[in-house]
């Protein structure tokens, strides 16, 4: 067994809090990269100019890439030969707090939905707890915005709707966004299991690295297939008209019951933010 | 086309703007998004005057994050102006001239544009450190209870902005696609 105390947690969060906020990861960068140079748009071009730019503005000045530095979605993969010393969700709450009070970065939660009060420290975090073999920790904080939160949807569809119904489901969901999720978007998708575990699966799907597609050849291929059908669009960077409308999809998957078959597309913009660290 | 403009805008100073040109604005911009565009239709509801004059006015969909010691603000990019589509006709008619933000309006808020002769302009969304370069000046005037939606006066200059709805019925995300997409083909 592995000991490891709740202070390390909190102050592993509150690293990775500040370091996903100001820097992009280097696959969402280098999607970045290849979609400038592959745009032929003039208009579009100058607008994923002043992306780029941007980044650099962030890193100089030590600055959020973007304003809205989101919800903090907190992932941690607890290896089974691990205990934590002391409590691990107050942890990553602490941490959250110390992270977006330190990092100066926007305190972006309301403590209830509909009574709409700040709770001023970004808290709670939104955590996802998995066990896995071996004694190790694996954290990742995923802050997400709203802007592209807000166009995410889910659908239970039928069997019989197949992969044509999910396909025409995940593109019109994207058409429907249009300019709203500051494109170019990032597409996590969930297909199947239940309600509940569709939408998560969308998340997690965001976690995937964009040069990394599925396992499944099968789905490796709907995912390429859903990028060049996206990107034929034309909706284009802040939805001024162009080629690049999105840079990646990701699709994850799972059983689900013979009468569901269940969709969740969570969109991300070109700001998909994610940072990891292992204990 | 590339036009500087410096508010308080006219209506005569906004005619010549079409979808897809740029602005470099400059004066005086203030910040209100969900909470604050709440309290402001309350406040008309009960006749009472809003924090700010908005004749002329130009109103920014931002919550930047907390500006650092010895900075002016944080990441400043725009939020997604559809949200503030049911209070927005009511601030045009009263005189609001230009609105910055970004993502689609509604119908309402289009027709609107049009009778008051008003913009609505776009920021890069996502590029908060960028957008943040051109505010010189930050004061809070209304409702510090908001936090990041508090009312904030900031004085800007040559703000890069593109316009989205103009004057004249245009509309970027259409015109702006439908471009691309002739262009391809």
């Amino acid at each position: 067994m592995k000991t490891i105390p709740a202070s390390r947690i909190a102050d592993t969060v509150a690293t990775l809090c500040i370091q996903a906020n100001t820097q992009l990861p280097a696959d969402v960068k280098a999607a970045l990269d290849a979609a400038q140079a592959a745009e032929p748009w003039p208009l579009a071009k100058t607008t994923l100019d002043l992306l780029q730019k941007n980044l650099v503005v962030a890193a100089e000045q030590n600055l959020p890439i973007c304003q809205d530095t989101g919800m903090a979605c907190v992932f941690i993969e607890l290896g089974q030969q691990v205990q934590i010393e002391g409590d691990l969700e107050q942890a990553v709450n602490e941490g959250v707090r110390r992270g977006y009070g330190e990092g100066y970065l926007r305190k972006s939660i309301t403590g209830d939905p509909l009574k709409r009060c700040n709770t001023d420290d970004n808290t709670p975090a939104f955590l996802s707890l998995h066990f896995v073999p071996g004694d190790e920790v694996k954290i990742t904080v995923a802050p997400k915005g709203a802007g592209s939160e807000n166009m995410s949807r889910l659908a239970m569809l039928k069997p019989a709707d197949g992969v044509e119904g999910v396909k025409n489901f995940i593109l019109d969901t994207v058409r429907q966004a249009g300019s709203n999720p500051c494109p170019p978007i990032v597409l996590g998708v969930g297909i199947g299991g239940s309600f509940d575990k569709c939408a998560y699966l969308a998340k997690k799907a965001l976690l995937r690295p964009l040069d990394e597609p599925n396992a499944d050849p099968y789905y490796a291929a709907l995912e390429r297939q859903l990028l060049n059908e996206i990107n034929a669009m034309g909706i284009g960077p802040q939805g001024f008209g162009g080629k690049t409308t999105c840079l990646g999809v990701s699709i994850e998957k799972m059983a689900t019951h013979v009468a569901c078959l269940p969709v969740a597309v969570n969109i991300s913009c070109h700001v998909t933010r994610r940072a990891s660290a292992k204990l | 086309m590339e036009y500087k403009l410096t508010t308080p805008l006219t209506r005569e100073m906004l005619a010549p703007l079409r979808a897809g040109d740029t602005v470099l604005l400059s004066g005086v911009v203030y910040t209100a998004r969900d909470a604050a565009h709440g309290r402001m239709a309350e406040l008309l509801d009960k006749g009472e005057a809003l924090p700010f004059d908005v004749k002329g006015a130009a109103v920014y969909y931002v919550g930047p994050t907390p500006e650092r010691p010895g900075t002016v603000i944080g990441a400043a990019g725009p939020t997604t102006a559809g949200r503030m589509d049911a209070y927005t006709p009511r601030l045009l008619d009263l005189g609001l001239a230009c609105m910055i933000g970004k993502g689609k309006r509604s119908e309402a808020v289009k027709e609107a544009v049009v009778r008051n002769g008003a913009v609505y302009l776009a920021a890069i969304g996502g590029a908060g450190a960028l957008m943040a370069g051109s505010v010189k000046q930050l004061d809070v005037i209304a409702w510090p209870d908001l936090g990041c939606e508090a009312v904030r006066r900031l004085v800007v200059e040559n703000m890069p902005l593109t316009v989205l709805l103009d004057p004249v019925g245009g509309d970027l995300y259409q015109s702006g696609p439908d471009a691309y997409l002739a262009a391809v083909k």
